[in-house]
């Protein structure tokens, strides 16, 4: 595939003039002061804070309105899965007054023919609340609710995967086992309209990979306030975010999560994705969370998942973890088809991943499918890196599979040795 | 320009007792709402405490010039979330100097009908879901549509979140808030189905209130997209083709729908409704017959027909109240611009007196 690639920075800064959003310089200024002049209808969302006529702002009073001195009443958003899997959806309620704890919500419904979950005739899907953050765009004692969706008869739908995870972690085996994850989320910002990574002059490319990798600059980082915005937004609703950073691809960065107990990870990971959504929605760029956005020597998009047991932390640990790397070599199938769609465009072997149909493990390795730490070698104990799941892998059916397949599955006697023989695992 | 917004917020109750009541009416369309401001002496609650006050008609296409007074009666008061402070909104109906309800004011039909004993005794409650579709200024095309062109097929806007897939939130997050504040019992909002389009339901609220309440609502809704440099649209059909039409679904239960053997009372209820279809479709809002095609999460206007979780049909009756056996049951037919007075007064009196 051809490319242009530029030669220097500098080419990075004549962008066409009707592009929109593209150059960084004009991006952040556009989100901070949210000024915008342009009256082309699209973005009228930037501009629905701004009127033409009159000169002050009164829906961003109103949007800031703290209602807590003249009501109880709070506004819960229940937030659900959509039919494709990866479309976050949700809707809000009034409640009476402010709620601590899911099971004090009320179960809810909503159109399943309209998200493909269900025929018209019969199309109600029942919403149960689980998880319960604060609203940082509402403020007060609003909140999100993180739900999953089942029939009126009570039964999970068919793209509901948090039912089959949580019966994993309530497993008496992995409840003692205590598992931890530290989920890392890469994700790519795409200017509106073009389909086509922000930062970059449409039609061409940026300078190759290299400077943008933790970047800082106007030629090296593009984006960085939807970022921090999104950390501190995650940090009020009660998300366990524990930090961010750019991504070797320009316009590409990463946030995690963790360490979460079991079914939490799959929650706040979620939650943390539906506020990237929204707060991308405000800033009028789009969010992908596509496994290789651009074609040809760019890297792609992952989703990293960290995993340590009690047996793992604790003395002797790292022959816990060889064990539990023995046991995902078994099943790398089955856990490659449940890493995300599409993944076989970035699992290639290079741009330090490895090839999806190989299975690998090694200290410090990126090229590996599972990477152990230094200072987990070093120590004898903690944790391990699955290097393979995908940008747009559910979190649920991830922390579940590798709960299910270190702590619950066992292989053959024959099956372990042979493997063991080939990783040159001695356990 | 700060100037400006210093002086648009000031607090009043540093300097003076006195309050600024908005009185809001419905002009002769029957769907034009209008309003004008006046100075109180002080604080009120009671809306029986307000003046009486009156307005130009032949303005508002109610009345003829060389007697053009028509008189507004205060009916119900809300908190004013644009003024804030002690000032207030006041929803009121139009009457003539000799005190009959001019012939667009549907409020004092509805009134008489909730103030019959035997529906009074019923306590009806209603749950009114407003769809309205956001329109570009000037081109009356919907906001977030390319302008000559169409977005991409209805699938991924139903409660979407994210730049591509909803488009308005500020709009609809601030009169959420706004409806709170003014005492409105707003209780949800979602994206629609349609690009642009949305909707929020005010509910459960108890006969006349309901029409008030959806009436101050959408006074609301229109002050915030004038803000905004938006317009709101409330057309059932404001995109032929494969896009979802706007209606007002209105969810209505009584006392002994609510109770023990409700389901056999709402049966009851349903099959009165069925023998007044075309009364009631009469009444449901101008164009309606663009959006009721049978298509579309709709039934075909001709048929009356209703099921249990059924989005294509006439009226619904939610799986709940089928498995508990009392609940509500939901009119799906109603289009966004119905008036809310006649078609709540309009249900309570097909199947409580009829």
């Amino acid at each position: 595939m051809a490319q242009i690639l530029a030669a220097s920075p500098s080419c990075q800064m004549t962008v066409p003039k009707h592009s929109v959003i593209t150059s960084s310089k004009l991006w952040s200024s556009v989100v901070l002061k949210q000024k915008k002049q342009s009256t082309k209808p699209r973005h009228f969302k930037i501009s629905a804070l701004q009127s033409d006529n009159s000169t002050i702002n009164r829906v961003e009073t109103l949007l800031n309105l703290d209602t807590k001195p003249y009501t109880d009443r709070i506004i819960a958003e229940y937030i659900w899965i959509g039919g494709s899997g990866i479309d976050l959806r949700s809707k809000s309620r009034t409640l009476e007054k402010p709620v601590e704890d899911p099971s004090e919500l009320p179960k809810w419904n909503y159109d399943g023919s309209s998200t493909g979950q269900a025929p018209g005739e019969d199309s109600e899907v029942i919403l149960y609340p689980q998880a319960i953050f604060r609203d940082p765009f509402r403020g007060g004692n609003n909140i999100l609710v993180i739900c999953d969706t089942y029939t009126p008869a009570g039964e999970p739908i068919p793209t509901n995967k948090r039912a089959k995870a949580a019966e994993i972690f309530s497993n008496k085996k992995v409840i003692d086992e205590l598992p931890w994850f530290g989920i890392e989320q890469e994700y790519t910002l795409l200017q509106p309209n073009v389909n086509w990574p922000l930062g970059w002059p449409v039609g061409a490319y940026p300078g190759p990979q290299g400077p943008y990798y933790c970047g800082v600059g106007a030629e090296k980082s593009w984006g960085r306030d939807i970022s921090d915005a999104h950390y501190k937004a995650c940090l009020y609703a009660g998300i366990n975010i524990s930090g961010t950073n750019g991504e070797v691809m320009p316009g590409q960065w990463e946030f995690q999560v963790g360490p979460s107990v079991g079914i939490e990870a799959g929650d706040h990971v979620w939650c943390a994705r539906y506020l990237l959504e929204r707060i991308t929605e405000q800033a009028g760029v789009v969010l992908t969370l596509d496994p290789k956005p651009i074609d040809g020597d760019w890297n792609g998009a992952g989703c990293h998942t960290n995993y340590s047991t009690k047996s793992m932390r604790e003395e002797g640990g790292f022959e816990v973890i060889k064990k539990a790397i023995l046991n995902l070599s078994l099943r790398h199938k089955d856990h490659i088809s449940a890493y995300g769609e599409g993944n076989e465009r970035r699992l290639t072997g290079k741009h330090e991943t490895a090839s999806i149909d190989q299975f690998s493990w090694g200290v410090a390795n990126r090229g590996c499918s599972i990477r152990v730490g230094r200072d987990t070698e070093k120590k004898g104990k903690g944790y391990l890196e699955d290097r393979r799941p995908a940008s747009n892998m559910d979190p649920y059916i991830v922390t579940g599979l590798l709960a299910e397949t270190t702590l619950l599955w066992e292989p053959s006697l024959e099956a372990e040795a042979l493997a063991a023989q080939k990783l040159s695992l001695n356990v | 320009m700060s100037l400006l917004s210093d002086l648009v917020n000031l607090n009043l109750s540093d300097a003076t007792e006195k309050i600024i009541a908005e009185y809001i009416w419905i002009g002769g369309s029957g769907m034009d709402i209008r309003s004008k401001a006046r100075t109180l002496p002080g604080p009120v609650t009671d809306p029986s405490k307000l003046p009486m006050w009156n307005y130009d008609g032949s303005s508002t296409g109610q009345a003829a010039g060389d007697d053009s007074e028509v008189i507004l009666y205060p009916q119900a008061i809300f908190k004013d979330p644009f003024r804030r402070g002690n000032n207030i909104l006041v929803m009121c109906d139009a009457y003539t100097p000799a005190g009959d309800p001019i012939p667009t004011n549907k409020r004092y039909n509805a009134a008489k009908i909730f103030s019959h004993p035997t529906v009074a005794a019923e306590v009806p409650w209603y749950g009114i879901e407003q769809e309205y579709t956001l329109m570009q200024k000037d081109v009356n095309w919907p906001i977030g549509w390319p302008v000559g062109g169409y977005p991409g097929p209805q699938g991924p806007y139903y409660c979407g979140v994210g730049a591509d897939k909803a488009i308005g939130r500020d709009i609809v997050d601030a009169h959420y808030k706004a409806c709170i504040y003014a005492g409105i019992g707003i209780s949800g909002i979602n994206g629609e189905v349609m690009p642009g389009q949305w909707e929020f339901q005010v509910g459960p609220v108890e006969g006349i209130s309901a029409g008030d309440q959806v009436w101050v609502a959408r006074y609301l809704l229109e002050r915030i997209t004038e803000i905004s440099g938006v317009n709101v649209s409330f057309d059932p059909k404001p995109v032929p083709g494969d896009w979802n039409g706007a209606g007002a679904h209105c969810n209505y239960s009584t006392k002994s729908m609510r109770n023990d053997g409700g389901l056999q009372v709402i049966k009851k209820a349903i099959e009165k409704l069925q023998v007044k279809h075309k009364e009631h479709i009469a009444a449901y809002g101008e164009g309606n017959e663009r959006r009721l095609t049978g298509k579309h999460e709709t039934a075909d206007i001709n048929t009356f027909s209703w099921g249990v979780a059924n989005r294509g049909a006439s009226v619904r009756v939610g799986r709940d109240t089928e498995k508990e056996g009392k609940g509500y049951f939901e009119d799906r037919r109603p289009a966004s611009n119905m008036d809310p007075y006649v078609v709540t007064s309009m249900i309570a009196e097909t199947t409580i007196l009829g």
